[in-house]
């Protein structure tokens, strides 16, 4: 069957087939409240934040095609190494919020982030009765740190 | 009996019995066409199977308010949806489902129907002219200019049908289908009519049909994508809900008359005659609904026609066909 035999109409009636075909199928549904769906390897479904790692660095927040990115942070005096030494500064995060109504999950501030403080997450159930709910403060982005999957295994 | 009475019990038992085939219709469609498209559609209304979908959306359509624009013209925006129903309905009046199973046995039965089932193009563009919308009046024209273009190959394939049976009554029709045509080792064998040289003339009607519920392959009129809903845009409420249950209606009607003038009405082969008063609607309703499948089987399968494809489809080719399949009909009914 390598070559197509066509006279007029023939599709149409393939197609009928098809369609008949695919009604007498099991049809591959998800039966969602009561089944859940795995979903596939690096789903995308909820932005994780490791606040260790953060440096305030803002990369993502620029980066963000939307600007759902939301950082504040201020510049703490360290303990000098040796007496009398140098001041060091270190930056602390005050907030870290993501506006998922607005987030596209485009990834580009996981990609972005030179300190691998964002990861995604597979959870997709946070959705909110009200819209407001919908932006994640650093304490919730942080939990959902624990739902992150190990990465896979390095190609050797 | 009292003329009245029995005029009221017909009524009543045809209302029921149209409504009730125009809902399984919907359902079926719903529910054939989701698993056509790997879907499994509704679910839950009813308890199992969503059974009840059919009903839970009539009962939404009615809550609806019933509009209509500022500038409509409210007498004929009002009575637009009755005439599309009341055509569809009149088709049933004349359909026997039994020897005796039949509410008006009229002699002139083809004929009725043709005449009636084409005044739903008239509700149609009423609807159309009078929404005071310009996506309605498109809509309602192209109804038009399809509806009439299609009206031909429709009534020429009956008469085809006419002239085979040699009468215009639909018993009549029905009864020559049981004709006995030829004996084999002393069995009387009698075909319908799509097997006896109809075949050219039952697959005008069929496409004639469809055109004429403007369903899938020919939806110019409703056309959601450029129309919103064609000459439906505007309507709401009970006046929606009486035109879509008059689309699945006449769909359930035009099945009935392919039934009737090609595939035997009431009657299969070697069922004796006594018995057909009792099995005849069985048998009639197993039929249309093989007709009614396959037209939502079409729906959800074929490609839709360009407006100026099927204008030419019907003035080039089906009419045409169907003059030629009358000369044909009419040589061999002369011939043997």
């Amino acid at each position: 069957m390598s070559k197509d035999i066509s006279f007029p109409f023939l599709g149409l009636f393939k197609g009928m087939g098809l369609t008949f075909k695919t009604m007498i199928k099991k049809a591959p549904v998800t039966m969602y409240p009561q089944e859940q769906e795995i979903p596939v390897p690096r789903a995308r479904g909820v932005i994780s934040l490791d606040t260790e790692a953060c440096t305030v660095c803002m990369l993502c927040a620029r980066e963000c095609p939307d600007w759902c990115i939301y950082i504040e942070g201020h510049k703490e005096a360290q303990v000098p190494d040796k007496p009398g030494g140098r001041v060091k500064t270190k930056s602390e995060l005050d907030r870290f919020d993501i506006d998922y109504s607005l987030c596209m999950y485009c990834g580009i501030c996981v990609e972005v982030c030179p300190f691998d403080a964002l990861f995604w997450s597979p959870e997709y159930e946070y959705s909110e009765p009200k819209i407001a709910d919908l932006l994640h403060n650093k304490e919730k982005l942080g939990e959902w740190l624990e739902t992150v999957p190990e990465p896979p295994a390095l190609e050797s | 009996m009292n003329f009245w009475l029995e005029l009221a019990i017909k009524t009543v038992l045809m209302l029921v019995v149209v409504l009730t085939a125009s809902l399984v219709t919907i359902y079926t469609e719903l529910k054939a066409g989701s698993h056509m498209q790997a879907r499994i559609g509704p679910y839950y209304a009813g308890g199992r199977w969503g059974w009840a979908q059919p009903l839970a959306d009539g009962a939404k359509f009615l809550q609806k308010e019933d509009l209509a624009p500022a500038k409509a013209d409210r007498t004929v925006y009002g009575y637009a949806p009755w005439v599309v129903m009341m055509s569809t309905l009149a088709i049933f009046a004349v359909i026997p489902m039994g020897p005796d199973l039949v509410a008006t046995k009229l002699d002139l039965g083809a004929y009725f129907l043709l005449a009636i089932s084409s005044l739903s193009v008239l509700g149609i563009l009423m609807a159309g002219w009078s929404s005071a919308n310009k996506y309605s009046l498109i809509g309602g024209l192209r109804a038009a200019a399809q509806l009439i273009a299609y009206e031909l190959p429709l009534v020429l394939a009956v008469v085809a049908v006419v002239v085979q049976a040699g009468t215009m009554s639909l018993n009549g029709i029905v009864e020559a289908q049981q004709a006995t045509l030829f004996t084999v080792g002393g069995v009387e064998i009698a075909l319908p009519f799509l097997l006896t040289g109809q075949i050219i003339g039952f697959g005008i009607f069929m496409i004639a049909a469809v055109a004429e519920l403007s369903r899938i392959p020919f939806d110019m009129p409703i056309a959601e994508s450029e129309l919103t809903m064609g000459y439906l845009t505007e309507y709401s409420g009970i006046r929606f809900t009486m035109f879509f249950l008059g689309e699945y209606a006449s769909m359930v009607g035009l099945s009935a008359i392919a039934t009737t003038l090609y595939l035997g009405g009431y009657a299969v082969p070697f069922l004796p005659e006594s018995m057909e008063n009792f099995a005849g609607p069985g048998i009639f309703f197993t039929k249309v609904a093989v007709l009614v499948f396959i037209i939502i089987w079409i729906r959800f399968t074929w490609p839709r026609l360009r407006e100026d494809q099927l204008q030419w489809m019907a003035w080039r080719w089906l009419i045409p066909l169907a003059l030629f399949n009358i000369a044909l009909v009419s040589v061999f009914k002369v011939v043997f």
